[in-house]
């Protein structure tokens, strides 16, 4: 089976720090891979180096076996990559539909020229925009209102347009940046079903969570990042098992010296 | 050639006085204040108005006479650019960049047909006209006029280098520069830095603008158009939102001007300038002085 | 759950005159109304002067409907959008004049020096930030007024003057005032309509997409710089038609016509009526020009009136008097049942 994504010995850097240092890992088809690890530990970097936000310092991207190390994000978005972002990136000014819409602008179908006379193909266009739109829509369990611009709607809405706007690009792999923060218990459950939906149409999965329970119920593996390195690559088992990774999140014992100190 | 360095500097050291309050706006608030060309124009008017209400001056006074109106000019100057701040531009802040910039540009068009409405859309001759002798160094014709007013521009500048670097308001303005939100968490009063950076930035401009009409001797309502255009090359040649670029960018634009004006004839001389501009935007944005910085998503 | 709560109150349905007004403003009608009294208008007043300002009106609804392309749709604030106007207006100009040509035979070379002149313009320049842009933009216009200046070509300062007209055919010469408006009208109605259509298209929507946020536009796999070009060429092309129209109008040319000031006004009629919104525009537009037609008194305090109303509509409408409108409907009525089903597989392959 050839990997949907492969990274190899990925590396950023800002001004001396490195916030990406070394990071290999490859997703196959229909897999649904977790990056986790505490804050600062480079993975919203590492999406923004894959997705073509930030241009790598060393290290390749790979996606189906085409190398998109350091190109234009609409270039790695057009070789089929979609994502959400970590604080919502939603056009808050247009609608919904219109924010879905977004999506699919690779499928083009219409001209200039068509859209200044109307052809019939600017109308079938145009009709299957809005079609394609409200199945997204249905398809993340969307229930608010729809022909509204999207800064009237609450969080919880916004990010599942979000993530209908990702879907609609119809892409071989979706890189989801903290799906559930800031969602209930109840949202949660909704999010994990849909996970696995998305898996079902062929889509690949990469996501940063900090909900463990989310992470280990949802994915068959988890890279587990942290200072830009990354300290483990496994199975949800084998991860919970490693040393390093209780190590990074709940710290070495010996490392406290002053055990009165600031625990 | 050397009478080409000398006009070059001369020149430039203007764009540098106007170019330094288009750089601290920008470096503190992110904002390119159009209107500030015109400041520099309001300058020049509110000299001409004092200088005329005088009545004739003698001309063994005028320098006395010019340094106490050019002072009274920054005084009216600053409180314009702080009312100007505190009506058009604080109520925005926040708003889209395009809202921002469309206000600039409406502050611009207010002001210069405020004046033209006041003072009449025709040039006025400046009532103090600085005249003296000339001198002849290294085969350069340098005027004594020219002299006073680079040293009046350079100590201007010292004194505000000096207030950034030394004092605490200069402070504040350097680490609002960097981080706004982080410096309003740490107790700065940003609003008043603000204020002080607007009262500040005008207020040379307003100097620049008495200055420049004593020695041209010509003002008029359109006057600060142009020079806020080169006064913003300026900026950015030197690397906008540093103090030291802004006064290095205006003396190399100067330079540059003046060599360019002679290699190419005099009338190309602002296509020159803003050739510059454009050069510099698309090959080094971040200007002479300033650093590269990876803008984060 | 909320659905139907959200459906009424986004399309209000009281009978108030406020509310019949603004639902007729949104009815596709009122195009054709405009257009209907535009072409009545030479029935009501038929002055030489009327329809001289009325002929200037129509060309400047004609650039504000192009710079809306630009700052409304896109988002780029373009400050010497006149020098696409002085650029269509010289390139007619010089072609006419040179070749004995009517006007009409020049739009090629028009438009072929308006897409050059805004791909040198944007090509440049639409990499950097906003603001950089408008400052640059600026400049542009300038450099090319001076150039029209200084050039012999453009003849210089005083510009070039008898300038052929549009056409002669079958002794009906097109620049006869009153034709020449009915033609003005025709051309710039065309324009308004092409403009607002291409902002409902799937190229005016990634022009919205890019407005709003050029990262997420990004990566959704759009283009931004070519789509912001793509903006800039259009408003080019809108700049150089009515360069062509001013010119018949005129027949004469010269650089004073193409000052910063003539950039401003284009972007206040954009402003003012609401950036984005065509109809808006096209109110903004006639206001700005015809206003100071009417106000002739107050004619020393009008700029300074433009300028402060700038700044207020800015902190207290920045959407303008007549904004984009926001809404669309909720869902097409047959579609209403498909919901679980797979989406149709992408028909054309993705480009």
């Amino acid at each position: 089976m050839t990997a949907v994504l492969e990274v190899k010995d990925l590396q950023i850097g800002f001004g001396g720090v490195k916030a990406v240092d070394g990071l290999s890992f490859s997703v196959h088809e229909k897999e649904i891979i977790a990056v986790i690890g505490p804050n600062g530990a480079g993975k919203t970097s590492a999406f923004n180096c894959i997705t073509g936000f930030y241009k790598p310092t060393a290290g390749s991207v790979t996606l189906k076996g085409q190398n998109i190390t350091g190109k234009r994000p609409a270039d790695i978005a057009a070789a089929g990559v979609t994502r959400t972002f970590q604080n919502l990136r939603l056009f808050p000014d247009l609608t919904v539909l219109d924010n879905v819409r977004a999506g699919m602008h690779l499928y083009g179908g219409q001209s200039w020229f068509d859209a200044i006379l109307h052809t019939p193909r600017f109308r079938r266009s145009e009709n299957r925009y809005s079609d394609e739109a409200h199945h997204w829509l249905d398809f993340v369990g969307y229930r608010g209102p729809r022909g509204v611009p999207i800064r009237n709607l609450s969080y919880g809405q916004q990010k599942q347009v979000e993530i209908a706007r990702a879907l609609a690009r119809k892409a071989d792999l979706l890189l989801l940046d903290e799906p559930a923060a800031g969602l209930n218990f109840s949202e949660k459950q909704v999010l994990l079903s849909l996970c696995r939906r998305i898996r079902e149409l062929g889509t690949a999965i990469v996501l940063i969570e900090h909900d463990m329970g989310l992470v280990m119920e949802l994915s068959e593996r988890i890279v587990v990042m942290n200072f830009g390195r990354e300290i483990a690559d496994g199975t949800p088992a084998e991860v919970k098992a490693n040393p390093a990774v209780i190590e990074a999140y709940l710290g070495k014992d010996d490392e406290e010296v002053p055990s009165h100190g600031d625990a | 050639m050397t009478q080409l360095l000398w006009d070059g500097l001369f020149v430039g050291s203007f764009y540098a006085l106007i170019a330094l309050g288009y750089s601290m706006v920008y470096g503190i608030i992110k904002l390119l204040n159009f209107a500030h060309g015109d400041i520099y124009m309001l300058g020049a008017f509110i000299g001409f108005a004092a200088l005329t209400s005088f009545g004739g001056i003698p001309a063994s006074l005028s320098i006395g006479a010019l340094i106490v109106v050019m002072m009274l000019s920054m005084l009216l100057t600053g409180g314009a650019g702080v009312l100007i701040e505190r009506l058009a531009y604080r109520p925005l802040r926040g708003a889209p960049r395009l809202a921002v910039l469309i206000t600039a540009v409406g502050v611009s068009f207010s002001l210069e047909y405020g004046v033209a409405a006041i003072a009449g859309p025709n040039p006025r001759a400046f009532p103090v006209r600085l005249e003296g002798d000339v001198f002849d160094v290294l085969g350069a014709r340098i005027s004594l006029p020219q002299i006073i007013l680079m040293l009046i521009a350079a100590a201007l500048m010292v004194l505000l280098n000096f207030y950034i670097q030394k004092t605490s308001t200069g402070r504040a303005m350097r680490s609002i520069s960097l981080d706004r939100n982080a410096s309003l968490l740490m107790g700065i009063n940003v609003n008043a830095v603000i204020t002080r950076t607007f009262f500040i930035g005008s207020a040379l401009a307003g100097a620049a603008g008495v200055m420049a009409g004593a020695y041209y001797g010509k003002i008029d309502f359109l006057m600060g158009f142009i020079i806020g255009l080169k006064a913003f090359t300026a900026a950015v040649i030197g690397g906008i939102g540093n103090i030291k670029g802004a006064m290095l960018g205006g003396l190399v634009l100067g330079l540059v001007e003046a060599f360019g004006s002679e290699w190419f004839g005099g009338q190309w001389r602002d296509v020159f300038a803003f050739g510059v501009l454009i050069l510099f935007l698309t090959l080094r944005p971040t200007g002479i002085l300033g650093e590269r910085v990876t803008e984060r998503v | 759950m909320s659905t139907s709560v959200d459906k009424t109150r986004t399309r209000p349905r009281s009978n108030s005159a406020g509310a019949k007004l603004s639902r007729f403003m949104e009815s596709p009608k009122i195009g054709w109304v405009a257009f209907a009294i535009a072409l009545l208008m030479p029935f009501i007043i038929a002055t030489p002067y009327a329809l001289n300002v009325m002929t200037t009106a129509a060309i400047f609804v004609l650039l504000a409907s192009g710079l809306n392309i630009v700052v409304g749709y896109c988002g780029l604030l373009d400050l010497g959008y006149i020098a696409f106007m002085a650029v269509g207006a010289y390139t007619a100009g010089i072609v006419a004049k040179s070749f004995q040509l009517p006007l009409l035979f020049t739009i090629p070379a028009v438009i072929v020096m308006t897409i050059l002149a805004g791909l040198i313009i944007g090509a440049p320049t639409l990499r950097l930030r906003s603001d950089y842009l408008a400052i640059v933009t600026l400049g542009f216009g300038e450099i090319t007024r001076i150039t029209a200046n200084n050039l012999s070509i453009t003849g210089g300062p005083s510009g070039i003057f008898g300038i052929p007209g549009l056409l002669e055919i079958g002794g009906i010469d097109l620049q006869e005032p009153a034709i020449f408006y009915y033609v003005t009208v025709v051309v710039v109605a065309l324009f308004v309509l092409a403009a607002a259509r291409l902002g409902k298209s799937r190229l005016g929507r990634a022009w919205r997409f890019v407005r709003e946020d050029e990262d997420a536009a990004e990566a959704m796999g759009i283009h931004t710089y070519k789509v912001k070009l793509m903006a800039y060429i259009f408003g080019a092309i809108w700049g150089g038609f009515g360069g062509i129209l001013f010119a018949a109008h005129l027949t004469a040319v010269s650089p004073q016509s193409f000052v910063f000031l003539q950039s401003a006004l284009v972007l206040m009629a954009v402003v003012l009526g609401g950036m984005g919104n065509m109809r808006g525009v096209v109110i903004g537009a006639l206001v700005i020009s015809l206003l100071p037609e009417l106000l002739r008194d107050l004619s020393d305090y009008r700029y300074l009136a433009f300028g402060i109303l700038l700044v207020v509509v800015m902190v207290f409408r920045p959407q303008g008097f007549w904004p984009a409108r926001g809404f669309e409907p909720e869902r097409p009525a047959p579609n209403e049942a498909a919901t679980e089903s797979e989406p149709a597989p992408p028909k054309e392959a993705i480009r």
